[in-house]
């Protein structure tokens, strides 16, 4: 369970949002909406443990994330604005090393998972010559290797296709329905079968 | 911690293989270093007793500043495209990791220069011996200097155009790289011992060994914030 309690956050001189509570069981979706600027991507960064809080505390089932940094993030995957991708490295050398890097021993092989993204063709290219909407699917395919149990996502469907989202909201409602959990931020409608989403609106 | 050492050597694998991939990295540092310090002979004249007295200064000079024009490239790219942000939440220290990246920054750009020196050491009219010195040193000293510029870079890898600034911060620290460096070659020149100065050189790089990799992963961490 990820709780956040009474967070105040500021980027320069300006306050974003403050006191902000939120809280996401097992099973539970959570959406960050609010317009461009509101200070979206910096709540999930911070609820990653990427930017500190001016104030507040998270948690991370009952204990602050600060305490075990190690043991929080190796429950957590964050796709974040930039992909985490090199472009000069294929698809699959970018998932290789992410694995790696993460100490994660997947259920499902890079092959697969770069097939459920519809990358299966495009492996063996260059992330470089891919167009926006492939590199973020390299990125998606993450999602389908990993193990953790909490997903946080900034703008997950940016530049894929209808097809894409389909298979992104149905990875997202597997996960869920197998007691993960998601944060997420988008400005698209999602549609999650049986599962319920929470929103969180943050205002200027 | 278990997968450290995995998660250490595949990093090192992927940037040499990003290296492999762009040789431009390593090709433009040397080619400075070799014009910087051939442009010495055309400006100063070629009287073979000047060219050896002021040689070793003028190829620790135009190493300080190769490895200088090379620094950008060591967190920028990552910075730029996540994978710094997905180091920083891989769960292993980024003091180890940091310390993977810089290792190929060094053979990047440090090895090659030293390399390409027993050529530019013949150019400055140095003695075979002396080179010897010469390249000790810089096998000692550049392995510091890649070190402490990653402080810098890590601390301006969020700002844009941050060149003028990174240099302001890490030149001075190259200094005392800078003379012990050039005054062990000059010692060999002069048939002095030279052992005091090599000692100076390894404690200056592990000195810097040991507490680079825990600033540049502080001030990373400040960049990502």
């Amino acid at each position: 369970m990820l709780k956040a309690q009474s967070i105040t956050c500021v980027r320069g001189d300006r306050l974003l949002f403050q006191d902000l509570n939120l809280e996401v069981r097992p099973g539970e979706a959570c959406q960050i909406q609010g317009g461009n600027g509101v200070g979206k991507t910096t709540l999930l960064r911070t609820l990653c443990g990427l930017s500190l809080p001016e104030s507040g505390e998270i948690f991370w089932n009952d204990a602050p994330i600060h305490e075990d940094p190690g043991k929080f993030q190796s429950d957590l995957v964050y796709i974040g604005h930039s992909n985490g991708i090199k472009l000069d490295l294929t698809p699959k050398e970018n998932l290789i090393f992410a694995l790696t890097l993460q100490s994660v021993i997947p259920d499902v092989s890079i092959d697969d998972a770069l097939d459920r993204v519809g990358l299966s063709g495009s492996q063996h290219l260059l992330c470089r010559v891919l167009s926006a909407g492939q590199r973020r699917r390299v990125a998606i395919a993450r999602l389908y290797l990993s193990r953790a149990p909490l997903w946080v996502l900034d703008e997950p469907l940016g530049a894929i296709d209808a097809a894409g989202v389909q298979g992104i909201e149905k990875a997202i409602g597997t996960h869920l329905d197998q007691g993960g959990m998601a944060i997420l931020t988008t400005h698209q409608p999602l549609r999650l079968q049986h599962a319920p989403i929470r929103a969180v609106q943050l205002d200027h | 911690m278990p997968g450290l050492s995995t998660a250490l050597i595949a990093l090192v694998r992927r940037d040499m293989r990003l290296v492999v991939r762009h040789p431009s990295e390593v090709i433009h540092p040397v080619m400075f270093f070799v014009i910087v310090v051939a442009l010495f002979p055309f400006g100063v004249g070629s009287d073979p007793l000047l060219l050896r007295t002021i040689g070793p200064g003028v190829i620790w000079v135009g190493a300080l500043l190769a490895t200088l024009l090379s620094l950008d490239a060591l967190f920028r790219s990552d910075f730029d495209d996540g994978t710094l942000e997905q180091m920083a939440l891989s769960g292993h220290p980024l003091t180890v990791l940091v310390l993977g990246k810089v290792f190929v920054h060094w053979c990047a750009t440090g090895l090659p220069l030293l390399v390409v020196t027993p050529l530019l050491g013949g150019l400055l009219g140095m003695a075979g011996e002396v080179q010897l010195t010469l390249l000790g040193a810089l096998a000692l000293g550049t392995p510091t200097l890649s070190l402490i510029g990653a402080v810098g870079t890590a601390l301006t890898v969020g700002i844009r155009r941050s060149g003028l600034l990174l240099t302001l911060l890490v030149l001075p620290l190259y200094v005392p790289v800078l003379i012990f460096g050039a005054s062990v070659v000059l010692a060999a020149e002069a048939g002095l011992p030279t052992v005091g100065h090599f000692y100076i050189l390894g404690a200056m790089m592990m000195l810097a060994l040991a507490l680079a990799p825990i600033a540049t992963s502080a001030a990373l961490r400040i960049s990502l914030n």
